[in-house]
């Protein structure tokens, strides 16, 4: 290897963090300024004045509905067609109570079905997962005094328990 | 803001003309304290740069706070986002089926925009059922794009309908006033008999009634009642009450 009088080293050595301990604070902001010059330089950028974005004030709509608050289109009377009929209550109650809303309208809440039906769809919910998850000796003992209208059906057998050798 | 409202306010419920301009100055935004309000410009208004220009001839109607339109009559259908109409289905094309809305353009109502609807389970949507959808896509430059669920994957009574009844097609501002919240025609029809109605905002009407004649009964005085003043709606109405008991 030819030896020149002083070794010298690239930039990029130079440049690295283990030879920038043993320099002074200047000389270190020095070369972390041409660096961030030399990048910034790479950068590309419009020569353009600051543009701001124009706030409209004018909104354009498209459609007649909001223009004239038009109601669902699907519509029964007297009681042609249930299931419409339901829609139409609620499409059009919903539409309602966006216009209401500031009034704090805490009326009874709107349901898909009715307080009845939820209350007997309940019973037999809780009816069913109790069956499930009773034991399998239990489970006839549970289902017959269910179907046993009166309720006539006294606890007989005690539970059956591991009796332990008396010895 | 009084500037704006009142260059509108002079001519609401007057004929207007295509060509005529609303225009004012907007004070400069560089003062953050002013809060403009925006103007809704609904149809028939067309903004243009700062200026508001009318596009359609028809009377300007006002509704508060802010939002202004021209009421105008029409038969021919442009599809708006947002509105709810009744289609034929024309062809299926692997995952998508073409609607006729009677726009210029057929609209695509994809599959899977069917309530309950997965890769695996398919509506049952066959070439020429009717179909109630909204638009999500409906712009000059695009092909119109209809759904038959809303937002929270509902279908809140979209998709396909009708089994039987009668589909006709009525103008637009029949439709309108047809699906305004007090609409007199349907408070004086719905005393007749009972029947089902499905209002497309395209000008299709779909009825039905319990036999042939009552739905064309019902159709016929839809149509006639287009041109009618309400009296003369309410005295055929009327006769035919009168006439079918």
């Amino acid at each position: 290897m030819a030896k020149d009088g002083v070794a010298k080293l690239s930039k990029n050595v130079l440049r690295m963090k283990f030879m920038q301990r043993g320099l002074d604070a200047d000389v270190k902001k020095q070369l972390d300024e041409e660096e961030k010059r030399i990048i910034s330089d790479e950068h590309w950028f419009l020569d353009l004045p600051e543009l701001k974005a124009k706030e409209n004030h004018i909104i354009e709509e498209r459609s007649y509905v909001p223009c004239e608050d038009l109601v669902y289109g699907r519509m029964s009377f007297k009681g042609f067609n249930p299931e419409v009929e339901k829609l139409m209550l609620l499409m059009n109650t919903h539409k309602e109570e966006e216009d209401e809303d500031e009034d704090g309208n805490f009326g009874k809440m709107e349901t898909d079905i009715t307080d009845e039906e939820m209350a007997r769809r309940y019973e037999s919910l809780v009816e069913s997962m109790r069956n499930k998850f009773a034991k399998k000796r239990n489970r006839s003992a549970v289902t017959k005094s269910e179907e046993d209208v009166n309720c006539n059906v006294v606890d007989n057998q005690p539970k059956k328990a591991f009796l332990k050798p008396q010895d | 803001m009084d500037t704006i409202h009142a260059c509108f306010k002079e001519k609401i419920g007057e004929v207007l003309l295509p060509g005529d301009v609303f225009s004012f100055s907007f004070p400069e935004s560089g003062d953050g304290t002013i809060k403009t309000e925006k103007i809704i410009c609904g149809p028939g208004l067309r903004r243009n740069g700062e200026e508001v220009k009318v596009c359609k001839s028809g009377i300007l109607r006002h509704k508060q706070p802010n939002m202004y339109w021209i009421d105008s009559q029409q038969r021919r259908y442009v599809p708006a986002k947002g509105e709810s109409v009744i289609g034929i289905v024309t062809t299926k094309a692997g995952d998508v089926f073409k609607v006729d809305v009677g726009g210029s353009e057929q609209a695509s109502l994809s599959y899977l925009a069917f309530e309950g609807a997965t890769k695996r389970n398919r509506p049952n949507v066959q070439v020429g059922d009717l179909v109630y959808g909204q638009f999500t896509i409906a712009n000059k430059d695009m092909e119109p794009e209809l759904v038959c669920i809303d937002s929270c994957g509902r279908a809140n009574g979209m998709g396909v309908f009708g089994a039987d009844g009668l589909l006709f097609k009525v103008s637009l501002g029949l439709v309108r006033r047809l699906l305004a919240p007090q609409s007199e025609i349907v408070k004086d029809l719905e005393k007749i008999f009972p029947f089902e109605l499905v209002v497309g905002m395209n000008g299709r009407v779909w009825v039905k009634a319990k036999t042939v004649q009552q739905t064309l009964i019902v159709t016929n005085l839809l149509e006639t009642c287009e041109n009618m003043t309400s009296q003369q709606r309410q005295t055929l109405f009327k006769k035919v009450a009168a006439g079918f008991f």
